[in-house]
C-alpha cells in the first residue's frame, strides 16, 4: 500500500481510464462542447502518461518538453474549435454534430 | 503516507471529473468537470516532480481553455444545452461506445496483470522537473518546434478571429431618428452603419 503513486504503473492505468472516458464520451454524445471538451481529456491523459514515463527516466526532459507542445498544441486547438463552433452555430442555430451535413445532401 | 493520500485525492478528483464532464447533461457542468480532472492532473504532475508543468497546466488549462469553454457556452445561452437523441443514431453511437469501452477495459486489464514486477520510481534528482531542467532543454533540443509553436499559435489565434467574427447583420428598416433631437443635420453614425450591406442574410440561410 506503501507504493500507491509511487508506480508508473498506476499512473498509466488511470491516464488510460481518463482517455478511455474522453473517447467514449466523444464517440456517445452529440454536443459539439462536450465533444471538444473530451478532446481535452484525452489530450490530458496523455501528457499525464508522459510525464509519468519522463519520471523513470531521471535526467531527461523529454517528456516534460513534449507535454508542453501537446499543452500549446491543445491551446490553439481549443480555441479554433470554439471558434468554428460559434460559426456553426451562426449557420444553423445549433450545436448538434448531427447537424453539420451540409457535404451530405 | 501522505504522499499516497495525495496521489489518491488527485486520482479520484480526476475520474469523477473526467465521468462528470462526460455524463452531465449541462455543458456548464461538463465544463466544471473538465476543470475537476485539470486540477487533478496538475495534482499528479506535483506528486511526479514536474512543477513547472503542474504551473503551466493551471494557467493554461485552467486559466484559459476552460473560460474560453465557458464563455462560449454562456454567448450560446439555453441553446448550448440540446442534446437531441436521434433513434437510429443511438444505437449505432451506443455500439461504438461500448466498444470503445470493451477495448478500453481489456488493454487495462491486459495492463493490471502487467509484468511480473512493477516500475517503481526511484528518487528523483535534484532539480527534476523545474524551470531550469525544462527550460534548458526546451532551449537547446527543442528550439526548432518551440519556435514553430509560437507560428502555431499566431496562426491559431487570427483564424479564431476570422472564423468567429460575425459579419455586421443587415438592418433592412433603419430606425426612425427621434424627431427634432439632431435638428436636421447628418445622420446618427449608428444609422450609417446599420445599412452597410455585407451580402449576409439575417436568417443564417446559405
Amino acid at each position: 500500500m506503501n507504493l500507491l503513486g509511487n508506480v508508473l504503473e498506476h499512473y498509466v492505468m488511470l491516464s488510460g481510464l481518463i482517455f478511455s472516458i474522453g473517447a467514449v464520451g466523444f464517440l456517445v454524445r452529440r454536443n459539439v462542447l462536450v465533444q471538444l471538451m473530451c478532446i481535452e481529456l484525452m489530450l490530458n491523459s496523455v501528457n499525464l502518461a508522459l510525464v509519468a514515463y519522463n519520471r523513470v527516466h531521471v535526467g531527461n526532459m523529454t517528456g516534460n518538453v513534449f507535454a508542453f507542445f501537446v499543452i500549446a498544441v491543445a491551446a490553439a486547438e481549443a480555441a479554433v474549435g470554439l471558434a468554428i463552433v460559434i460559426a456553426f452555430y451562426r449557420l444553423r442555430s445549433s450545436v448538434q454534430s448531427d447537424e453539420a451535413d451540409a457535404l451530405r445532401h | 503516507m501522505a504522499g499516497n493520500l495525495f496521489f489518491v485525492v488527485c486520482a479520484l478528483v480526476a475520474l469523477v471529473g473526467a465521468l462528470g464532464t462526460v455524463t452531465s447533461h449541462n455543458p456548464i457542468r461538463s465544463a466544471v468537470g473538465l476543470l475537476a480532472t485539470i486540477l487533478g492532473i496538475a495534482g499528479l504532475f506535483l506528486k511526479l516532480d514536474a512543477q513547472f508543468l503542474a504551473a503551466i497546466q493551471l494557467m493554461v488549462y485552467a486559466g484559459a481553455v476552460v473560460v474560453l469553454f465557458v464563455f462560449v457556452i454562456m454567448v450560446l445561452g439555453p441553446d448550448a444545452r440540446t442534446d437531441v437523441e436521434a433513434g437510429k443514431a443511438q444505437i449505432s453511437r451506443a455500439f461504438a461506445g461500448g466498444l470503445m469501452a470493451l477495448l478500453a477495459a481489456g488493454a487495462l486489464f491486459l495492463l493490471a496483470k502487467g509484468g511480473p514486477t512493477p516500475t517503481v520510481f526511484a528518487k528523483a534528482m535534484p532539480g527534476h522537473g523545474d524551470v531550469e531542467a525544462v527550460g534548458g532543454q526546451l532551449f537547446t533540443q527543442g528550439i526548432v518546434p518551440f519556435e514553430l509553436a509560437t507560428a502555431l499559435l499566431i496562426a491559431a489565434a487570427i483564424g479564431a478571429i476570422a472564423i468567429a467574427r460575425g459579419k455586421a447583420v443587415r438592418v433592412d428598416k433603419p430606425r426612425a431618428l427621434p424627431k427634432g433631437k439632431y435638428f436636421g443635420g447628418p445622420a446618427h453614425p449608428r444609422d450609417v452603419a446599420a445599412q452597410v450591406d455585407t451580402g449576409v442574410r439575417k436568417d443564417g440561410a446559405h
